[in-house]
């Protein structure tokens, strides 16, 4: 009872506060219509479809490089799977480096970059659109995904800058100009600076705006709808306060908050099929009959296939060389360890997490189908299925668990915020490093970029759902056409790093401590 | 058997009574004293991105620091002792390190001195000294 109450006091207080709500609702207006027509042709551009077909070119594109690095390093993410465990561990750390950053660190900081809103909000958009097969594709895709991680997060350890003061710097930029010059090859500074370009305007878009955006869908179907603005101008004051300002406390309260969110998340999902046990072979039955059949969702199986593919990549970021940018950061003697550490990403982000949250959405039927056909039914533009009261996004998949649990959708709101925010930091420090790549390491040029981040945070909460997502997949994805020709050109490298590791794992020379 | 005596030494007022407790018990069984510095680390902590580019920057900062603070004053006070003393920065959980480090140098002993820690507080997180006392398989020694 007394939750309700505050519910309400809260939002008669945000509604009292906005004396003139209407001019604020007509500035969002303005801000959504304006970044729509200013960001379209990015968007066309980088989803145009194979000629003749609807299939886009840039999932074509991810997938083909993901099963490229599976087969040529003969699926390292299954061989590799164990021993990246164990490194995880600590089984492999000397006991005189205690006190540097560890694997358990490095991946921990990465994964509070990639799981964020895509395994809440982007999996709701893709069951939602391609239907409960987007799911098998999206975990196909993130299985592949790991191998794409691998070959990333090895290049960008063993091509770091190290600076003077003891601190490093790296990511693809870096790999793209160190590892060209050694092999010989053109063309290296211009793909690095056109990575660093996408790599901000990726950090402007999925890392930044998307975030706020899907923050403020949360609250509104929380606390009732009050301007995006509100949203928008709290949260760039508290980024502020932690990128500019300096503020630990916040920063290292969410990391720790973060991962405990991410594992309340998993058990209570995991509670709900528990409880539903008696569905979950009828749930997979769905998501393979719609990866074969399509049930009749908007462009068939390849209509589910383009949803999942595009939300596990989106999701798990493999081949896009954000993560690169947190694990070069790492002192690892081997570079090919924070390869096998990375590759632990996708599996956690995609295959567990996302998963979770797809099942959950088609166990408490969220999606609404034809009970004479058994194909979904489509609402009326015909571009997305029915759902229960009409959600999409994170508010689907808070109808999802909330039909289990009435409270859950409080403690989702808590864990987009959480996510939202950490992902946000981490994605700055990722647009930060590509900013200082092009414009110097100079504490001006560092700034300019925080304070660039911060607006956009306020623009992405106004903008609605459909320009901002739009524009944040373009950006991501766009990083993700350069990183993988540096990648494909690169590979041999990585090959010889992990055949003489190999070589020297069997032969004893490294060996576990403990 | 070797007569090493491990001591755990932050710089406080009851290390360094652990301390030249230490260097008057090996003096007597004429052996000698390893002063151990353990910085409180966990490889579990969560850190953002910034922290993880400056760690080991800040490592090695950390380290120069409890040498030039901490470990060089000692040596130099005790340098005339006749008692052979050698230090250690170790980073990890503190009493588990202590009691590593204790065992792989084959010590006789540990000495520890007490921080009088708070009751509630030591309720609540335990103290160094209780969680040696109970768990350190050599003899150890607080010193109050």
């Amino acid at each position: 009872m007394k939750r309700i109450a505050l519910t309400t006091a809260a939002s008669a207080a945000a509604t009292a506060a906005f004396a003139a709500p209407a001019l604020a609702q007509s500035l969002d207006e303005s801000i959504n219509a304006a970044f729509a027509s200013s960001t379209g042709w990015f968007v066309n551009l980088i989803f145009s479809p194979f000629p003749g077909t609807s299939f886009p070119w840039i999932v074509g594109w991810l997938v083909v490089a993901a099963t490229i690095f599976t087969v040529y390093f003969g699926l390292i993410q299954f061989r590799a799977f164990p021993h990246s465990i164990g490194l995880v561990k600590g089984d492999y750390s000397d006991p005189n480096d205690a006190g540097e950053v560890s694997h358990f660190q490095a991946l921990a900081t990465a994964l509070s970059g990639t799981v964020g809103l895509g395994n809440i909000a982007g999996v709701a958009v893709a069951v939602s659109i391609g239907g409960a097969g987007a799911t098998f594709w999206m975990i196909l895709a993130g299985l592949m995904g790991m191998a794409s991680k691998f070959t990333e997060c090895t290049l960008a350890v063993k091509y770091r800058n190290e600076l003077a003061d003891g601190t490093v710097s790296g990511g693809p930029m870096y790999y793209m100009t160190k590892g060209f010059k050694e092999r010989g090859l053109p063309g290296g500074k211009i793909l690095a600076v056109l990575f660093a370009v996408f790599t901000i305007l990726g950090s402007l878009g999925g890392g930044n705006m998307f975030q706020a955006n899907q923050a403020h869908a949360q609250l509104t179907n929380v606390f009732g709808d009050f301007p995006g603005v509100i949203t928008g101008v709290i949260f760039a004051a508290i980024v502020f306060a932690v990128i500019v300002g300096g503020l630990k406390s916040i920063a290292s309260v969410t990391e720790k908050v973060v991962p405990i969110m991410g594992i309340l998340y998993v058990l209570t999902a995991l509670v709900i099929l528990g409880m539903n046990a008696d569905m979950i072979g009828w749930a997979f039955g769905q998501i393979i009959d719609g990866a074969f059949t399509g049930m009749g969702v908007a462009g068939g199986i390849v209509g589910a296939l383009i949803q999942g593919f595009k939300r596990a990549a989106f999701s798990n970021e493999a081949g896009v060389g954000s993560a690169a940018i947190a694990h070069a950061a790492v002192r690892t003697k081997e570079p090919i360890t924070e390869g096998f550490v990375s590759l632990l990403e996708p599996f956690i982000d995609t295959v567990v997490i996302c998963t979770m949250t797809a099942l959950v959405i088609i166990i408490t039927g969220q999606l609404i189908t034809d009970p004479a056909t058994g194909n979904y039914v489509l609402n009326e533009a015909g571009s997305a299925i029915q759902t229960v009261d009409g959600n999409t996004g994170v508010a689907l998949t808070s109808a999802a668990f909330s039909s289990a649990f009435g409270w859950f959708s409080y403690i989702l709101a808590i864990a987009v915020i959480l996510f939202a925010f950490s992902t946000m930091i981490s994605w700055s420090y990722y647009g930060l490093k590509a900013w200082t790549f092009l414009f110097g390491e100079s504490k001006a040029s560092a700034l300019t970029f925080k304070v660039i981040f911060c607006l956009f945070v306020i623009i992405g909460a106004a903008a609605s759902l459909g320009p901002v997502i739009d524009f944040s997949d373009a950006a991501i994805f766009a990083m993700a056409v350069v990183n993988i020709i540096a990648l494909y050109l690169l590979m041999p490298i990585v090959k010889k790093e992990l055949n003489s590791y190999l070589t020297r794992l069997k032969s004893g020379e490294i060996r576990k401590f403990q | 058997m070797s007569n090493t005596i491990v001591v755990a030494y932050d710089g406080n007022d009851s290390a360094k009574r652990a301390l030249a407790f230490a260097v008057e018990r090996a003096k007597v069984i004429s052996g000698n004293v390893i002063v151990a510095h353990v910085l409180e680390w966990s490889p579990y902590k969560f850190l953002t991105p910034q922290e993880i580019e400056e760690r080991h920057a800040r490592r090695q900062d950390e380290l120069s620091r409890a040498e030039a603070a901490l470990l060089a004053p000692v040596k130099e006070e005790y340098a005339s002792s006749g008692v052979p003393i050698s230090t250690v920065i170790k980073y990890g959980h503190v009493s588990e390190t202590l009691i590593k480090l204790a065992t792989a140098e084959g010590a006789v002993q540990l000495i520890i001195g007490r921080t009088g820690e708070g009751a509630l507080s030591s309720r609540l997180f335990g103290s160094v000294a209780g969680t040696l006392a109970q768990t350190c398989p050599i003899p150890v020694t607080i010193v109050p």
